[in-house]
């Protein structure tokens, strides 16, 4: 008998061990309680979300903020894009001119302090502050990626959702304008706007181009429509007698939202490699205003000698970007209620354990 | 079928049509080719106006230009496509037939070594779900994702390229960096292996010996002045490459697979030194491509001759051994070349190249030299392509094993008892690659379409360089060429992953209901 009642009890743990969170994960939450959870124990996900707040909020308040001229803000960082400091000589390596005088090794290891210096990364060859220059840039570079999120995501999907809800021609029609604007580079429309308008500045730039962005998405919440209408609760939905536009925005869209966030994600990650790729070969934001790409472009032959004007920019992209794919990844992780839970090491040993016992009763 | 083609084909013409007449329309309002001569002071001003209004058909509005070049398109039905002049006197058929081979090299390469690297590299991190090489692929591949190429490709210039061409001159590789390469393969075999903490070990510290003294040799025998694989060390890759194959195919278990795989091994050998003679005799293509298809015959008649039943998986797999063991022996000829190329004084002992697509010095008739420098200059685009598109494959292939892993198809597999490594490449693999088959194909076309920034950066001519000089020159002909074949290949591109898709997959069949 005592025998029995140990397999019992084992059989309790490893039951307890394995289901007691899932079972804490369902009982009585919403879908955004489960998902914010879920997205908070994704460890590389909530970092990458601090790394891009950091970044959002160190690099639009460092310089003047200008709106229209009545809202003025005054930027935590002493020079402007526009100031021409004197270009700094001396205590540069190799002879060049102008080098960073970023410190992050503190004076115990042997270096300089932590301290950002007079120019922290170093001066361009007429000595204009490169760090108001990155910050400058990297805010054109944030702004036009929202841009091209916002406008791809919403353009994105409502033509998804209308073609994959109402299906037959309208979905006939959507889609091959759909493909019509995948062939229609958006290089030649800038072109064809810089003739015509001049340069319009970045904020342009980005309403175009998030113009051409939302193919790819809209195919994707087409897709999820249309499976998500020949579900049961969308039968029960139209029996009870709800409209075309509540089953739409009550019953299909909260489903559809994680595949739409974690593609605007993406959308947004490609948005700011789209910039600044085209701003290095000449097609995005020009001259005289700042992009990350720009400045890419502008220093990458002094790169042996000065290569800090090289480093810093790609160092502000590579990070935005890395952020919004790990956040992705997390609200991925977050949203799939298929995916199957990363199991914790004490959990799994204590499961192991449990199951070891078990074997070793049977 | 038939039907479903010919109607998707009707939309497409539509399509490309209309985005044809509105890209013209707009690259034809996009500039004014007569500016510069408006404002000049020259004598015959007035001439030069007409003369060029004459060329370029500017007395016609656009719109009705836009026919005109259509017409010469239409061309293409009775087998004599006009694509019109080009602005530098050139046709643009000539200029395009320049240039897609260029970019076609530029891309293919890249995209089957991402291709393959990735989806190797994918299932592996899937069959290893939340192992600590999961998660640090998962980390490179994001990485991979977040690079710019034109920010990477000045990286690899410097690191890559410089520094590689600086370490020729004294071909030592430091202490340091050989304990730092055994480390990492050791790490990076030992993750793969896993199993228990003495596998661990154990695979690690072979690894990591191997890769070390690997490296320790190479420096110490002038290998990287001098390099190449010898009959040797051909076959005893040829017998590795033999047994893996073997396994991975149909399992070592299946002795006549074994067999002939070995016999093909033994043949690379055999036919070695006459491959040689052949490769000095008759340098060219054709003789290259003519001994590939002889190799494949005798690979499918040895793998015929060593099998009683089941033939066709064993004749694949004895015809995937042997054309990666002739693969050797062609790899090998390219080392010998080596030496040879870095003599010569267009290279000079800096053999990998930062820029362009030719080596303008290298004026030599010799084919190999020739095949070497193209070699050379893909080395670097192809790093930076395969490094930035490998980390897609690498995502897509481990979410598509792993949704495929939790099938219920899987669980009966193993449940009858078959083999892991059946159940893994037989039921598994083979439907991971549905889904991945199309992406391939539509990747492609986005890639050749996409090489415009791939090619300014490395200084290469191709198609993207002839969008930038007609979207710049206001050389619509140009522009439209390119357009015309970009757009061609991306839509018709969507068309065959549709056709494959349905092909490869049973429950899909397109246009049957509709």
């Amino acid at each position: 008998m005592i025998f029995r009642k140990k397999v019992s009890d084992n059989t309790e743990i490893s039951s307890s061990g394995e289901n007691a969170i899932a079972n804490k994960e369902i009982e009585g939450l919403s879908q955004g309680q489960i998902v914010r959870r879920r997205f908070f124990r994704h460890r590389a996900a909530v970092f990458s979300l601090g790394v891009i707040i950091f970044i959002v909020v160190f690099v639009f308040t460092a310089l003047d903020f200008r709106f229209l001229g009545i809202w003025h803000v005054k930027g935590w960082w002493k020079w402007s894009p526009e100031d021409l400091p004197e270009l700094r000589f001396g205590d540069c390596p190799n002879d060049t001119v102008g080098c960073p005088t970023i410190s992050l090794l503190p004076k115990a290891l042997g270096g300089n302090g932590i301290g950002l210096g007079d120019h922290p990364f170093g001066q361009d060859d007429i000595g204009r502050d490169f760090f108001s220059l990155v910050m400058k840039g990297t805010q054109r570079s944030l702004s036009v990626m929202v841009v091209i999120g916002f406008l791809g995501g919403t353009i994105g999907t409502v033509v998804g959702s209308i073609s994959g809800y109402y299906r037959g021609k309208i979905d006939a029609v959507l889609m091959r304008f759909t493909d019509f604007i995948i062939t229609i580079p958006a290089i030649i429309i800038g072109s064809v706007v810089g003739y015509h308008f001049g340069n319009l500045g970045a904020m342009f730039l980005a309403f175009y181009l998030g113009l051409f962005a939302w193919t790819g998405l809209s195919r994707l919440v087409r897709g999820e429509f249309l499976t998500l209408r020949e579900r049961e609760f969308v039968d029960a939905a139209r029996v009870a007698g709800a409209s075309n536009r509540r089953i739409i925005f009550k019953h299909i869209l909260p489903n559809a939202v994680g595949v739409i966030i974690v593609s605007v994600t993406l959308l947004l990650s490609g948005a700011i490699l789209l910039e600044t790729a085209l701003s290095y070969i000449g097609f995005g934001v020009v001259e005289p205003d700042v992009s990350l790409g720009l400045l890419i472009n502008k220093y990458q032959d002094s790169f042996t000698t000065r290569p800090w004007l090289f480093w810093y920019p790609g160092l502000f992209i590579i990070s935005i970007a890395l952020s919004i794919n790990f956040i992705g990844d997390g609200l991925r992780d977050a949203f799939d209620p298929r995916q199957r839970r990363r199991i914790s090491k004490k959990e799994r040993h204590e499961s192991a354990t449990a199951r070891k016992l078990a074997q070793a009763n049977d | 079928m038939l039907a479903f083609i010919l109607r998707r084909l009707g939309i497409l013409s539509v399509i490309l049509f209309g985005s044809s007449f509105i890209l013209y329309n707009m690259a034809a309002i996009s500039g004014d080719p007569l500016a510069d001569l408006k404002l000049s002071t020259d004598p015959n001003r007035d001439f030069l106006i007409a003369s060029l209004t004459r060329e370029l058909q500017l007395d016609v509005p656009p719109p009705a230009r836009y026919f005109l070049w259509l017409k010469g398109i239409f061309g293409v039905f009775i087998g004599k496509p006009d694509f019109g002049m080009s602005r530098d006197g050139s046709t643009v058929a000539h200029s395009l037939a320049l240039a897609i081979p260029v970019t076609i090299r530029l891309v293919l390469a890249a995209t089957i070594f991402a291709i393959v690297l990735g989806i190797s590299i994918g299932i592996v991190t899937a069959l290893r779900q939340y192992s600590r090489f999961d998660y640090s692929m998962t980390f490179v591949s994001f990485l991979m994702f977040s690079l710019p190429i034109f920010w990477v490709a000045v990286l690899l210039k410097e690191y890559l390229a410089i520094s590689f061409n600086n370490f020729l001159r004294e071909p030592n590789v430091p202490i340091g960096w050989i304990i730092g390469l055994a480390l990492f393969s050791g790490v990076f075999w030992a993750s793969i292996i896993g199993g228990s903490r003495k596998t661990f070990w154990l695979a690690f510290f072979s690894a990591a010996l191997i890769a070390g003294s690997i490296v320790t040799l190479f420096s110490l025998s002038g290998w990287f002045l001098n390099p190449g694989l010898g009959p040797i060390v051909i076959t005893a890759m040829s017998v590795g490459i033999a047994y893996g194959v073997t396994q991975l195919s149909v399992g070592l278990i299946n002795k006549a697979a074994l067999k002939a795989s070995l016999t093909m091994a033994g043949l690379t050998l055999i036919f070695y030194y006459p491959a040689q003679w052949v490769f000095d005799k008759h340098p060219g293509s054709l003789p290259v491509f003519l001994m590939a298809c002889i190799t494949i015959t005798i690979a499918v008649f040895v793998g015929l001759s060593f099998s009683r039943i089941d033939r066709a998986p064993i004749v694949r797999t004895t015809i995937i051994t042997a054309v990666l063991s002739a693969g050797l022996v062609i790899v090998d000829k390219f080392m010998q070349t080596w030496k040879p190329y870095m003599e010569t004084d267009a290279i000079n002992y800096r053999p990998v190249p930062t820029i362009g697509q030719r080596s303008d010095l290298l004026d030599t008739p010799d084919y190999w030299l020739n095949s070497l420098d193209i070699v050379t200059h893909l080395f670097l685009p192809t790093v930076a392509l395969t490094l930035i598109s490998f980390a897609g494959y690498i995502r897509y292939s481990r979410g598509t094993l792993l949704e495929v892993l939790n099938q219920d198809y899987i669980r009966t597999a193993r449940a009858k008892g078959l083999t892991e490594r059946t159940v893994i490449m037989r039921h598994a693999f083979r439907n991971t690659m549905i889904p991945l088959t199309t992406i391939m194909v539509v990747d492609f076309a986005g890639v050749i379409g996409g090489a415009l920034i791939t090619e300014s950066v490395f200084g290469w001519s191709g198609m993207g360089t002839l969008f930038r000089q007609g979207l710049l020159g206001y050389d619509l002909n140009l522009l439209m060429g390119v357009f015309f074949i970009t757009a061609t290949l991306s839509v018709l591109a969507n068309l065959v992953a549709d056709l494959l898709y349905s092909a490869l997959d049973p429950r899909i069949r397109v246009g049957g209901g509709a």
